[in-house]
């Protein structure tokens, strides 16, 4: 048996590099990916949970996380499509067209 | 034992192939690596008895949504942005407020879970067959968010569409 703590402290961990990704790097399509380890970091937080609560809600949860997660990825690759056929880019710190 | 030795190798798959994630500058390579963390954690799921979880993890977020990730990588050219720095100029700053981010939650967890023990389990029967209670759960209780849940697919769709879609007229 795995204590649940075990499994936030690794939930934590994902969710940290998640956030050092979109923080640090440039290239919006990591960007993107690093929100995807945030996600999956809330996931393992749900399960681990709903194994610890012995019902199965979390789990449920983690299924319309799940859902976010894809039509988070179909609108924003559709937006990186639309922004490189504008700026020829996928630089976040070029992206400043709303920005005076 | 073997749970235990099986979720330390989990983890630590998980934990470094994400940092392999976000410090490749070929954003294929971070692809690839992206994959592997998500089959460490389909890994965990498993480990944990969500056997549904752990299918629907392999078959929509491996198969499909790191297939789409795959193909819009394919589709814009990265050979400008394989010669340009791949980190931001103020990444110390960011190291730290992501440090202090875990930092808290390390603390927290620590202070909260009494030295990583949480209080002890609430008393009950184990749920039995997770697809058919995670399937009784969704169509039952949660009836209305699944409506909501293929609402926001249908929106997310249309605005994909739209969005690539090479002149709005």
């Amino acid at each position: 048996m795995i204590p649940t703590a075990y499994y936030i402290l690794l939930g934590s961990g994902l969710f940290t590099i998640g956030v050092i990704g979109v923080l640090t790097r440039r290239n919006v399509l990591i960007i993107l990916m690093s929100i995807e380890l945030i996600l999956n970091a809330v996931n393992i937080n749900l399960v681990g949970l709903s194994q610890y609560f012995r019902s199965v809600d979390g789990q449920v949860f983690a299924i319309f996380v799940i859902t976010d997660a894809a039509a988070e990825a179909a609108v924003g690759l559709g937006l990186i499509i639309a922004l490189f056929r504008n700026k020829e880019t996928v630089n976040a710190d070029e992206i400043d067209l709303l920005k005076w | 034992m073997f749970p235990l030795i099986a979720f330390g190798i989990l983890a630590a798959v998980a934990l470094a192939s994400g940092i392999m994630v976000i410090t490749r500058r070929n954003a294929v390579h971070s692809i690839i690596w992206l994959i592997v963390t998500l089959f460490a954690v389909a890994g965990i799921f498993l480990l944990q008895h969500a056997e549904f979880l752990f299918a629907v993890q392999i078959i929509l977020y491996v198969g499909a949504i790191m297939v789409l990730f795959l193909f819009v990588v394919m589709l814009i050219n990265l050979d400008v942005a394989l010669k340009q720095a791949q980190f931001r100029r103020q990444w110390p700053l960011g190291l730290l407020t992501a440090g202090l981010v875990l930092a808290q939650l390390v603390y927290m967890i620590y202070k909260m879970g009494a030295g990583l023990r949480l209080p002890a389990q609430p008393p009950g029967p184990e749920p039995v067959g997770n697809t058919q209670a995670i399937g009784q759960a969704l169509y039952q209780t949660y009836m209305l968010p699944v409506e909501i849940a293929s609402l926001l697919l249908l929106v997310a769709m249309i605005g994909a569409v739209i969005m690539a879609k090479r002149k709005l007229e």
